[in-house]
Parts: C-alpha cells; structure tokens; sequence
C-alpha cells in the first residue's frame, strides 16, 4: 500500500519537477517570475490531445506534439512578452503585468476554442497493467515515469555536455559577464524559453494521461504548483527542482492517502509558505542571490 | 433612480474600486501582492457568518475587515524579511491556502458555497466606503506615513538611512490593504448573496492588479479608473464582453511595453 502510494508520488512529482524546471531555468537566466508558464502547459496537454483525437496517433506521438506545441508558445511568448521589455531597460514590475496579461488571453482563447468543460484524454495504455509483486502499475504509469526520467537525463546532458547548455549555465550566474564573452544572449534567451517550455509541454501531456482529463483552467493550479516546487527547491536550481517535485509529489499523495484529499494543496501551500518564511534560498542550496 | 440592473453594476464597480484601492495601498511601499483575493475571501465568509447570526451589518462588515487585516498582519509579518518576487510568491500561496481553507470548510457551506445570504448592501454606502478609501489614498500622500511608504518604494536602504521604520511603515500598509479588501468581500458578499471559494480564487487576485496597472500605479485616482473601466466597458459593449480577458490581457502586455 505504502509503497504503491509511493509509486504515485514519483509519477506525480515528476511532473511537477518538468514543470518546475521550466521556471527554474527562465528565472535563472532573466531573474523574472514567468507567470503564463501554467498556461504554456495547458496548451501543451491540448496539443498533444489534438493529435490523439484527430489523428489517433498513439500517447509518443502526443508526447512529442505537446512538447513542439510548447516550445513554439514559449518562443512566442519571449518575443512577444519580455523581449520588447527587456530592449526598454530592465523593470521588476513589466514582465510580471506581460506574463499575467499574455496568460489571460492565453486561456481565454483555449476556452473559446475548446469549450470550458474538461475534455477526456483517451489512451490506449490503460489496458496494460503489470503486477510486479508488491507494486501494480499500468502501462500509462510507466510511461509517465519513463518519459519523465527520459526527459529530465536528456536534460542532464544538454545542460552539462552541450555549448549550448553550458552557455545557458554561465548566463544564469551572470548575463552580462556571459554577454561579455562572446555568448548571443538573445538567441540563448530564446533557446531557453524553447527548452522550458518543450519541457512543460511533455508534463501537460503527462498531466492528461495521468488524470485522463485535461481543461483550459488546468494550467493557473499547474503554474502556482511549479512555482511551490521552484521555491521548495531553490530558485534557479535545476536539481532543487527534481528534487522539489518529488518532495511534493510525494507529500501530496500521502495527505490524500492518510489525512484527507482536501489537505492536498493545503499541504502544498504551507509549505511553501513554510519554506518562504524559515529558508527563502529553498532546500538544496544556497540558491541564486536574488536581492529584488 | 437607477434600474436595479445598474444599480447592482454600480454596487460591483464600487465594490472593485476598493479592491483596487486595497492593492495600491501596500504598492506604493513596493509592496505587489497578488492574494488580494484572499483577504476579500475572508471578509465575506466572516461578514456573512456574522449577518446570518443577527450581527448588524456595520459591525459584521467592521469584524470582517478586521479578521482580513488580522489575516494581513500574519501574512505580512513574514513578508518583511523577503522582497520582489518572493512577496509575490508569498502572497499568491497565501490566496490559495486561503480559497483551499474555505472550499473544505463545512460550517460555510464547504466546496459547495454559501447561499442564503442577506441582501443588506446599498450603493450609497459602498459610495461612501469608496469614497473613504479614495480619500485615506489620497491624502496619505501628506502625512508621514505616506511619504515614508513612498521613500520605501523609491529605495528601502536609503529610506531606512533616513529612519524611517521600515517593518512599521510595510507592515501597516499591507494590513491597511487588507483591511480595505476585506471591507470589499464583505460588501460584495451582501450583493452577490451566494459565495463560493472559487469566487475568490487567483483570477480574481489577478484581475484586481489589472484594476490598478490599466489605471496607471502612479497615483491614488488609478485603481478607480481601471476598476471602473474593466467592470463597465464589458457591460456595454457585448463584444468586449465576450473576450474580456483576451482584451484586456492583451492591453496588460502593450502597456507593459509601452508604459514603464
């Protein structure tokens, strides 16, 4: 019992580590709060839906739409929402009022477009279960896990092995010293919002085949999720964030299990909150010194 | 005078104008909260807890501002020690817990909301209320206080330099706020006569800071303006009612842009 909790939690927290990855690393190189990532999100799930309604293609195919789907309204976004704000000069204030305002519209088109109900999301997965002695998971469970495992190694390596990943790194200790060197910040910029929203993008996939439902309003509870995880693992830090998502993940599972499922985000909140009040840098390390 | 129709219109836009009016509060001490919408959740259970048991609706809507500008102190305490983006974080956190509280909260109706409830507010007195808060806005501007908030804003370290209590002057302004919004909850309790959590959710946090940025934060008469242009102009024209948020997000983004 436990242990299959525990199963859940993994599956759960894994993808609110994708998505807290996302703003991890968009806060990492810009210090600013992306507050449509939620929504970035949504529309992944609803792409990748498009593709398994329409087209009958199979959970890979979905996968593999949500995260170009994402990516795509990640690039937008940056150019359409900070890109302009960053060549005025840098203010705290503009791109959390671009955010908001571009994730608004965001979810009103989808509602417009999609109807505000929830929509199922069907897949061909539920059927396989696997009885592995003391834990049973289903096929759709084991791919969540593995597609999220998949993505966060890929992750991994980009960001250790690859100039790009590696400039990404070195842009969010300093962006101007960064700049200085020889990196082409706009392009980095750009390559950044491809990569954290390709990754929110694959969670909202994730999201829709693990709940089997998917609406325009997922992605508000989604992004304040990711930004909990964010702080629980340090802004700016990747590794804080799996760790984070997982953290959470697990917490939110157990409260529904043991105390009562209205606890779930109550949990969540606290601490966060907790988190915010003891040790603002997050759990895993000194954290990026932000100042304001 | 007016049709009932308007006049409940009227009664929102008042209603908006004070959450508004609650938000730039703690703003012109660098202060950006986005759980506004919580401090207004507590007002409303609270005042329309009160009424339902007898309470005249003066003292209910006083208690329930109170119990938000309790609410505020505690939420605001932690709040000092952090800044920027992590009092964003903090604050919008807090609007759920608080939605989250209510939704599982049985003696208020829990997830299912809260019916039933007396329709005791009148125009004139959120007018008044309105008109109240306008003035405390206004005129804070020429007292201590206010400039001490205002010196905050422009730079804290310096401020500080200068002695002025940072933890007093922050922390009265955030507890101001949400003794305004929570004023506005109760008001908006009395109208609507039917509240659930999910009317106090983060869309209703975000749309009030639409209230204060469409009205420009740089003075007291903003958050009117945009409160009032966001809740009349979709009332009138039908297109713009139909894509309220689409409009109005996508004038949040130019302004972000145009306007520092």
């Amino acid at each position: 019992m436990l242990l299959q909790q525990l199963v859940n939690g993994v599956m759960l927290g894994s993808t609110y580590a994708l998505i807290a990855i996302g703003y991890t690393l968009i806060f990492g190189v810009l210090r600013l709060l992306h507050l449509a990532h939620g929504e970035v999100f949504m529309v992944g799930a609803f792409a990748g839906l498009q593709l398994v309604l329409l087209r009958h293609f199979g959970p890979l195919v979905a996968l593999i739409g949500g995260l170009i789907g994402s990516a795509l309204l990640g690039m937008l976004l940056e150019l359409v929402a900070f890109r302009p704000i960053r060549r005025r000069g840098n203010s705290q204030l503009a791109p959390i009022v671009s955010t908001l305002g571009a994730g608004l519209v965001i979810q009103e088109l989808m509602t417009k477009y999609f109807g505000a109900e929830q929509t199922a999301f069907p897949s061909n997965l539920h059927s396989l279960v696997y009885d592995l002695g003391f834990v049973t998971v289903t096929g759709t469970q084991l791919f969540i896990l593995g597609a999220a495992a998949i993505s966060m190694i890929i992750l991994h390596q980009f960001v250790t092995r690859t100039r790009y990943g590696i400039a990404m790194r070195a842009a969010s200790e300093n962006i101007e010293v960064a700049s200085v060197l020889g990196i082409n910040v706009d392009t980095l910029i750009l390559l950044t919002f491809a990569v954290a929203s390709a990754l929110a993008g694959i969670a909202g996939v994730l999201v829709g085949l693990n709940f089997n439902a998917i609406s325009p309003y997922m992605g508000i509870d989604m992004g304040i999720k990711g930004m909990a995880v964010m702080l629980i693992g340090g802004l700016g830090s990747i590794y804080g964030a799996m760790m984070g998502g997982l953290i959470l993940g697990m917490g939110e599972v157990l409260s529904v299990a043991y105390l009562e499922s209205a606890y779930r985000d109550a949990f969540t909140f606290g601490l966060m909150i907790l988190i915010l009040i003891v040790r603002p840098t997050g759990l895993f390390r000194a954290g990026l010194n932000i100042e304001r | 005078m007016l049709g009932s129709y308007w006049e409940s219109v009227a009664i929102f836009t008042a209603i908006n104008c004070l959450m508004g009016i609650s938000l730039y509060i703690p703003m012109m001490a660098g202060l950006i909260s986005l759980g506004q919408g919580g401090f207004m959740a507590i007002g409303a259970y609270v005042c329309a807890l009160l009424t339902k048991g007898n309470v005249p609706f003066g003292l209910a809507l006083c208690i329930g501002g109170g119990a938000a500008a309790l609410a505020g102190v505690i939420i605001g305490t932690p709040a000092l020690r952090i800044r920027g983006i992590y009092v964003m974080i903090l604050t919008l956190g807090f609007g759920e817990i608080v939605r989250v509280f209510f939704a599982t909260f049985e003696p208020a109706g829990g997830a299912s909301g809260m019916g039933g409830i007396h329709p005791l507010t009148e125009l004139w007195q959120v007018v008044l209320a309105t008109a109240a808060a306008l003035l405390l806005v206004w005129r804070i501007r020429h007292v201590r206080f206010g400039r001490a908030m205002i010196a905050i804003h422009e730079d804290d370290v310096a401020a500080e330099a200068m002695g002025i209590n940072l933890t007093r002057t922050k922390l009265l302004s955030f507890t101001l706020g949400s003794l305004i919004a929570g004023i506005a909850g109760g008001f908006y309790a009395h109208q609507a006569l039917f509240i659930d959590a999910n009317q106090f959710d983060f869309m209703r946090s975000a749309v009030t800071f639409l209230y204060v940025i469409l009205g420009g934060a740089g003075n007291p008469f903003g958050p009117i303006v945009g409160a009032v242009t966001v809740t009349l102009v979709p009332e009138m024209l039908r297109v713009v009612q139909d894509w309220r948020m689409t409009v109005f997000g996508s004038l949040l983004v130019v302004m972000a842009i145009w306007r520092p």
